[in-house]
């Protein structure tokens, strides 16, 4: 050391303290928390998969190729199947989406395109968001005063409807979200060639946005198939194969297993569950598949 | 030669002299450091001098950040990145496992590229670290909020707003409050990785002032892209590149006489 | 945008002799966008007036004791909707309770010690149980965890708390059925879980990882990083997402009517069976006439007024929901 220089020999610095000041309180609260937080982790992962088992053990057994083919049968009676409410909820969520799509994608052009930072926008998109949460079963009482009270009754057409509002919000948010990513040199390329802006989202802005949007679609067609609230008033059910004008009541799966489930009788329950299968299964199959899509398309 | 470094030479003094034979506070013995797969630090030995700044140079991507972040371990937060070697803090190797990771970062500090003031009040700020180790009084803790607010030359600036939050300050001030906030914990060395970068110049000329002052105290490591800041602050210098180290010494050598063809290159402005 | 249809314009008077689409279709179009998005204004304007419009004659019939009367006897006619508002409002508070914490440590999970390989197979697994239709949450209930639930809690917590004071009213379980206020509470918790747990992941990761490492830089624990600087960071947006989760706990239809017990008694116990606006239309609904059809819709719109408070709300603390 040089001694020449005085400063250095009597530091200021406070001498360096000795290792292991950490309290012990601090690493214990840290631990749980770790542990904690993958117990929550491990908890919810755990009743996803207690209830897909419990749809299989339940559902599989009643799982019969007349579960496809045969109405639902009367009350105690023996055998008997779930086409019309396969079918029946096929129409339906057909419908819905049907219905859905055109609303929903040209709104979010709207707002991805035409609308953006306008006030009028911002307020429908503040409108949408409330939607996309708004309580199911309120939708089911708005179009039963809508269209079941002054049609005269129950139709398919209303069950219809009431799942193309629950989809509507969801494909407006997924769209808009989906074409804002999409760059705007894009659209100035296609508007530089004198294409009208029409021309330019059609065949620009939608085709590049197009996985996306496809998605959203997907997720609301997984998102309305399993909706029962809304069709208690609106679709309600049937017992038999429906009315081809989809006039009086239609059978559709949720509303059957809700019906089943709580019912006194044996075979009714037994499809019940084997309705509670097909149906999760389908939407969880469609709502992995909406996902795989839109992985698909980013890491392109 | 001696139209190399003119652009930067009028700077090259302001600092204090280096002073090689202070004792050595960090050594840093072939050091390695992997992204994964990718080799980012390629057998870096270096010692960093008691209660001097040395400044890490190099054009970005050279490996002068990552170095900076394995003397307090940061870069662990990140389960792909990882570290072999030694780095001997007054002799304790601090990769090793049995090193308290959470105690390493009270006593080898870091200031960041941006300021990053807690969300809570400037107060707190500072008083959250302290309290994190050690156990003291209310007037205990008001002196050493204070102690540390002074040091950090914010006391007059802060001192009527010691309980409104931190983002309400200015870059400038908020940086200064990162380095008080820092400083308060009475850490060993501070890391600077361009906390200066973010600013404009006369709060950077401040953070520089400052750096010159804190250096009586505490062992100073500072990355900067800027040659003219390295200069004009720093006693050491190293020069690194693509993950090596190419050159160290005193600053006034690195700039006015370096040994090395990349280091000249670099520090002319030839390339980086 | 302004720029994009003068260029048009310019564009295509410069070359008429362009296959261009007839001039009224680029009209057409944004019409028809303009119209699609004011649909959506309609809808919720649409709900809103027919709740109004429905309940109106039981509100009038009632006045403001429809809300404080606990009376529900359709052979009566009188209606109150004062046990349906308890059970909505408890079950809802009940799935909070424990929902926000679980969500949270999910959320603190996936994006501070999830490994980077386990982040996507977690988060989807968690996502997909907001795809679970509630009908099957409400059989998983009823079927599965009411059972265990009567079994493993509601009697062996009856026989501690029996005769004490509070809690022995509070958790007594008078027939320990495994349905009940509390049941609907906890099933409700779980629905709420990816909802809450995604935005406030969304939230978290959005935080600058500078800040965190500044947090870790000056020897913090991840306990203390979360607790002390990521949590006040994120601020309002958690709330807002909690709030979110609210919203759909309290509108939440079928899970709990299957598992809530739908009792038209007001009782201090959780243990016993209640109901909940939402339940209370879904099993009275059809088979409602007169009087009893419009204090249904008057329920609904009391439900459409709540929920839509606590959406605006959540809405507007997080600045941009997620799609759920």
């Amino acid at each position: 050391m040089d001694t020449a220089l005085p400063a250095r020999v009597a530091p200021t610095t406070v001498a360096p303290a000795p290792w292991g000041r950490v309290r012990r309180s601090r690493h214990v609260a840290n631990q749980a928390l770790k542990i904690i937080c993958t117990l929550f982790t491990i908890l919810g992962a755990t009743v996803l998969g207690w209830i897909l088992l419990m749809l299989l053990y339940e559902g599989i057994g009643g799982l019969s190729p007349a579960v496809f083919t045969e109405t639902t049968p009367g009350p105690g009676s023996q055998g008997g199947g779930i086409a019309n409410a396969l079918v029946g909820s096929l129409i339906l969520t057909f419908l819905g989406i049907v219905v859905a799509t055109p609303v929903g994608v040209l709104a979010g052009t709207y707002l991805a395109e035409y609308g953006k930072g306008s006030k009028l926008a911002e307020i429908i998109r503040f409108v949408n968001d409330i939607l996309l949460a708004a309580p199911s079963i309120l939708i089911g009482l708005f179009v039963y005063m809508l269209m079941v009270q002054p049609m005269g009754g129950y139709s398919g057409w209303a069950g219809g409807v009431a799942l193309a509002i629950i989809a509507v919000p969801v494909i407006v948010r997924t769209t808009e979200d989906m074409l804002r990513l999409v760059p705007g040199s894009l659209r100035e390329a296609g508007a530089a060639l004198g294409a009208p802006m029409s021309t330019v989202i059609i065949h620009i802005s939608w085709k590049a946005a197009r996985a996306g949007m496809v998605t959203g679609i997907l997720l609301a067609t997984a998102r309305i198939a399993g909706e029962t609230a809304p069709l208690l008033f609106t679709a309600l059910n049937n017992n038999f194969w429906f009315n081809p004008t989809l006039m009086g009541g239609v059978s559709n799966l949720p509303v059957m297993i809700f019906q089943f489930a709580l019912s006194p009788y044996e075979n009714w329950r037994e499809l019940a569950w084997a309705g509670a299968l097909i149906i999760t299964m389908s939407i969880l199959a469609l709502s992995v598949v909406a996902r795989l899509l839109l992985r698909k398309d980013k890491a392109r | 030669m001696s139209t190399i470094a003119l652009n930067t030479s009028s700077a090259i003094g302001n600092a204090a002299a280096a002073d090689a034979s202070a004792p050595v506070r960090i050594a840093v013995k072939d050091l390695n450091f992997y992204y994964g797969d990718f080799r980012s630090l390629k057998d870096i030995s270096l010692d960093f001098y008691d209660r001097q700044v040395t400044a890490l140079i190099g054009p970005s991507g050279c490996g002068k950040s990552t170095l900076l972040r394995t003397f307090n371990r940061i870069y662990s937060l990140y389960p792909e990145q990882r570290a072999e070697g030694q780095i001997l803090l007054d002799g304790q190797n601090v990769l090793s496992p049995s090193v308290d990771v959470n105690e390493l970062r009270a006593r080898v500090g870091m200031v960041f590229q941006k300021p990053t003031p807690f969300p809570m009040s400037i107060y707190d700020n500072i008083a959250f670290g302290i309290k994190l180790y050690e156990k003291l009084s209310k007037s205990e803790l008001d002196d050493r909020v204070e102690e540390a607010l002074r040091k950090a030359a914010l006391w007059d600036e802060a001192k009527d707003k010691l309980r409104q939050s931190g983002m309400g300050l200015s870059g400038g001030q908020q940086q200064r409050l990162c380095i008080a906030r820092t400083i308060a914990q009475r850490p060993e060395v501070i890391l600077l990785d361009e906390p200066t970068s973010a600013l404009d110049p006369i709060s950077t000329g401040k953070i520089e002032e400052l750096i010159e002052q804190l250096r009586s105290e505490f062992t100073i490591v500072i990355v900067t892209h800027n040659m003219q800041q390295a200069a004009r602050i720093s006693q050491f210098t190293a020069f690194m590149y693509l993950g090596e180290l190419v050159e160290f010494g005193p600053t006034t050598r690195m700039f006015m006489n370096p040994v090395k063809k990349q280091t000249q290159d670099y520090i002319t402005g030839r390339f980086g | 945008m302004v720029a994009l249809s003068q260029e048009r314009l310019v564009s295509s008077a410069a070359s008429p002799a362009r296959r261009s689409p007839p001039p009224g279709r680029d009209r057409l179009f944004r019409l028809a966008s303009l119209g699609s998005a004011l649909l959506v204004l309609i809808v919720l304007a649409g709900i809103l007036g027919s709740m109004i419009y429905g309940g109106l004659p039981a509100f009038r019939e009632f006045g403001l004791g429809f809300i404080t009367s606990s009376v529900w006897n359709v052979n009566e006619d009188q209606y109150g909707a004062w046990v349906a508002i308890v059970g909505t409002l408890s079950t809802a508070l009940i799935a909070l309770v424990i929902g926000v914490p679980l969500s949270l440590g999910i959320a603190i999970f996936l994006t501070q010690l999830c490994p980077p390989w386990l982040k996507r197979p977690v988060a989807t697994t968690i996502e997909l149980l907001a795809a679970v239709p509630s009908i099957i949450y409400g059989m998983w209930g009823l079927f599965v965890f009411a059972p265990l639930f009567a079994n493993y809690v509601q009697i062996p917590v009856s026989n501690i708390v029996e005769g004490m004071p509070i809690v022995g009213t509070i958790l007594y379980a008078r027939t320990p059925s495994g349905v009940g206020i509390l049941t609907a509470g906890i099933i409700l918790a779980i629905m709420i879980i990816p909802f809450i747990a995604s935005i406030a992941r969304d939230i978290l990761d959005q935080i600058p990882s500078v800040l965190r490492e500044s947090a870790y830089g000056i020897g913090c624990t991840t306990w203390e990083v979360v607790r002390n600087v990521l949590l006040p960071q994120a601020g309002v947006s958690i709330i807002g997402a909690i709030m979110l989760g609210l919203g759909r706990a309290l509108g939440e239809t079928m899970a709990v009517t299957f598992v809530v017990g739908n009792a038209n008694r007001l009782s201090g116990s959780i243990f016993d069976p209640g109901s909940t606006i939402a339940s209370r239309i879904a099993n009275e609904f059809n088979e409602a006439i007169g009087l009893q059809l419009n204090a249904l819709m008057a329920l609904g719109c009391i439900l459409f007024l709540v929920t839509f408070a606590v959406l605006v709300l959540a809405r507007l603390l997080v600045s941009r929901v997620k799609v759920g």
